[in-house]
């Protein structure tokens, strides 16, 4: 079928939100991992920082994100009526 | 499926499983009092086992299924948060269970390389794959790929492909089986491998994912409960907190100290520390000493060092007061001396490297990339970050999780399971790193500085089960334990850690159904999408399309049986190195399936020539890079850019994307019929989908 302007907007969005928050993924693990040694003096929690990342604080962004994504997702569904179920 | 009947099943899944997890936790405290009124150990391990493999078998026979929908995804109507919870199950293995802490105490901050790329990817999971994938709607990942790039050979190499890794990664799975079985029954470990395959067999062989997903709950229930119960009572031990994941940073504090003073021989221990390492360094260079002679004098120089030792075993036989602890080690010694020059060299190399490790000072834990000069470090740092990518994306590849998604009824719902399979696994990973620095508070506190004498019970157990897990000597003949005289095995940690602890024993046979639960549902999980690829990519859609459903649900379990077979068979034989195998099984997912998976979804110009390129070439040059680095295969070539075999992902991952961009762009764009289905799985509804509905 032919796609209607409203569904490229859904999905030129969605592929804005999936970008930002690879992004943010990207920035949380690789960029934290690389200068590891250099945040290693600054204590949180009693942990150095670049541990307390690498142990705790990236997989509660990942979890975030995730959740993030699922409920900005469902939303933006209903609001291009994209959404499965009775209409 | 009409909401209201969903919601009432969701309900009743709820209360089932809150009713289980009740009836565990009064299994285990019965199970306690039975101990304090003195039940064998043995007894406990053996009711601890045999009780919870029962109970995997009985719901496999209560789920037992001839539907194909039922057998293939479970009917797609597992609710988001059970979906989680199979996906915890299916996710953690025996690796992440018994080994995953291990690791991390044995080599602290570089060992988070496995906590962050066993849960980033599934950002990749969430973000460019599961709600596409629940929307296309079939039963395995090679049916994506047909459909997307169309004709027979892009399914073919998915197959060949999922196969590959699932199988690699089987193997793994069932020697931890084995493993674990074997260590707290007292079976051999090729009957453990075929008894623990029998609880595995009758799930997935009577129900199919049916029968796996909810067995998979079940076993996530017990998995988690047994990790947990340790953990928080240690932390309660050294912190008063029982909420160990936060309190640790505390505890990680005292270690760093400790570990200084260790290092430092001005303070007593020291002191003490820096004089078993010279020791250790004496010998050290002995044995390099006996390396050049051997270089020299070949054989020769061999048979007479044996000479030798056998000479002294003789005498000390001939003296009438001999020790019989000096003559059975004299003994040892002869029996065990390398039979030729390639194995002395080996021998000997290995130990001269042992010793140089245990000579040089503590790393510290929290500190990240530690190595002697900038170069190290730079290697260290490079290799952890390509090691992370491997593991994220080899997550977001493996056939059996993201068969997962399938299951559920919604594509809302696969983007939320996604939420709680990451949730569930996250319980697990965020408390690995606190394990391990608890366990090595309480090594470093209170088996170093105690006396021989009086060592705690659990060092001489585990000592007897086997050396290379467990073993203090005394090096410097002080009488005082060092940490330089201690050998502690990474696997040891996890089982070992109730009785580290002080913990009844039924912990320590909580700990073991916990690992054998792990292994099992990885092991489930990953024998379906063996065994589904074969019956319905290969029989159903390949060879016979008009087979009816019967003969095709009869295909499936009978090469289940076969492909199970065989590979307890494989494991029987050994093949050894777990490690090995799960990163060779991350990385081969990673370079044959991801680039075409999230290309074919985002990118509609992708077409079949590319995705044929891109995942034989990311599968070519991934096992090249294997085989030609890994030490297991003896080939040895030099690294590229000194990333070591285990990341062999990282090259093929590559060579996929490259591929499948190139391929593409050299050949026709694909033609209308394609495009429309990459927007059908854009789009959680399209007007067109209730006209021409592929399911």
């Amino acid at each position: 079928m032919q796609l209607t302007q409203r569904h490229r907007e859904y999905w030129q969005k969605n592929l804005r939100l999936t970008g930002i928050l690879l992004a943010i993924w990207f920035v949380a693990t690789f960029v934290v991992g690389w200068f590891a040694r250099d945040l290693q003096s600054i204590t949180l929690l009693g942990f150095p920082l670049s541990f307390f990342m690498a142990a705790q604080g990236a997989l509660l962004i990942y979890l975030i994100l995730i959740g993030y994504y699922a409920w900005r997702m469902d939303r933006l569904d209903r609001e291009y009526d994209v959404q499965e179920g009775d209409r | 499926m009409a909401a209201p009947a969903q919601s009432r099943f969701v309900a009743q899944l709820k209360r089932y499983y809150a009713l289980y997890t009740g009836g565990f936790i009064g299994f285990v405290v019965l199970l306690s009092i039975f101990e304090q009124m003195g039940m064998p150990n043995k007894m406990l391990g053996y009711i601890f086992l045999g009780a919870t493999v029962l109970l995997y078998a009985g719901i496999g026979i209560l789920s037992r299924t001839s539907d194909v929908a039922e057998y293939y995804v479970a009917g797609r109507r597992v609710p988001a948060f059970f979906n989680g919870m199979a996906v915890g199950a299916d996710w953690m293995s025996a690796a992440s269970f018994i080994g995953l802490a291990g690791t991390l105490y044995l080599s602290g901050y570089d060992g988070l390389a496995f906590v962050l790329g066993w849960t980033g990817g599934f950002v990749l999971v969430a973000l460019l794959l599961a709600p596409y994938l629940r929307k296309f709607g079939q039963y395995t990942i090679p049916d994506f790929l047909g459909a997307r790039y169309g004709g027979r050979i892009p399914r073919t190499i998915g197959v060949f492909a999922a196969i590959l890794c699932s199988f690699t990664y089987v193997i793994a799975q069932i020697y931890g089986v084995g493993l674990i079985t074997s260590r707290f029954t007292g079976l051999d470990f090729g009957t453990g491998v075929f008894v623990g395959l029998g609880s595995i067999l009758v799930c997935s062989f009577l129900g199919g994912m049916r029968a796996v997903t909810w067995t998979q709950v079940a076993q996530y229930v017990i998995l988690i409960v047994a990790y947990m119960i340790p953990v928080i009572w240690l932390s309660v031990k050294h912190t008063g907190n029982p909420v160990p994941q936060v309190a640790y940073g505390y505890v990680l504090q005292k270690v760093t100290a400790r570990e200084q003073a260790l290092n430092d021989p001005a303070t007593p221990d020291g002191a003490r520390e820096a004089e078993v390492r010279a020791i250790l360094k004496q010998r050290e260079k002995t044995i390099e000493d006996e390396l050049q002679a051997l270089e020299v004098g070949g054989a020769a120089y061999l048979a007479e060092e044996k000479g030798k030792l056998v000479k002294v075993a003789a005498e000390l036989k001939g003296k009438r007061d001999a020790d019989p602890k000096a003559v059975a080690a004299a003994d040892k010694a002869v029996a065990e001396f390398p039979a030729d020059v390639e194995a002395a060299r080996k021998a000997w190399r290995a130990a001269a490297e042992t010793d140089r490790a245990k000579a040089a000072p503590i790393a510290a834990h929290a500190e990240p990339f530690a190595g002697p000069d900038q170069a190290t470090r730079d290697k260290k740092r490079k290799n952890f970050l390509a090691l992370v990518l491997c593991l994220m994306v080899g997550t977001a590849a493996l056939p059996h999780i993201l068969m997962r998604f399938y299951t559920t009824p919604t594509v809302r719902e696969a983007r939320q399971s996604v939420f709680w399979a990451l949730f569930f696994i996250s319980l697990l990973y965020i408390t690995a790193p606190a394990l391990a620095v608890l366990a090595k508070y309480d090594v470093y506190t209170l088996l170093v500085g105690s006396s021989f004498s009086e060592l705690p019970s659990w060092v001489s157990a585990w000592a007897s089960v086997d050396k290379s897990l467990m073993s203090v000597t005394d090096i410097n003949h002080d009488g005082i334990v060092q940490l330089a005289e201690v050998n502690i095995g990474g696997d040891l940690i996890v089982l070992a850690t109730p009785e580290i602890a002080g913990l009844p024993y039924v912990v320590t046979a909580l700990v073991a159904a916990g690992g054998l639960a792990a292994a099992l549902s990885t092991a489930d999980g990953l024998m379906l999408t063996i065994s589904n690829s074969l019956s319905h990519d290969v029989y159903y859609k390949m060879i016979d399309p008009r087979a009816p459903t019967g003969r095709r649900l009869f295909i499936a379990k009978a090469l289940l049986l076969a492909v199970a077979v065989f590979a307890a068979y494989i494991t029987s034989l050994k093949p050894g190195h777990i490690l090995f195998l799960v990163g060779a099984a991350f990385s081969l997912a990673a370079s044959a399936f991801f680039p075409a998976l999230a290309l074919g979804v985002f990118w509609k110009r992708a077409n079949r020539a590319g995705a044929v390129l891109g995942m034989i070439g990311g599968l070519a040059v991934c096992m090249y890079y294997m085989y030609m680095t890994y030490p297991f295969f003896g080939v040895n070539a030099p690294l590229w850019w000194d990333i070591s075999p285990i990341a062999s992902g990282m090259f093929g991952m590559l060579a996929g994307f490259v591929g499948v961009i190139v391929g593409s762009l050299l050949t026709a764009a694909p033609g209308k019929e394609m495009q429309e289905l990459v927007d059908h799985v854009r789009y959680p509804y399209l007007e067109s989908d209730s006209k021409d509905r592929i399911a």
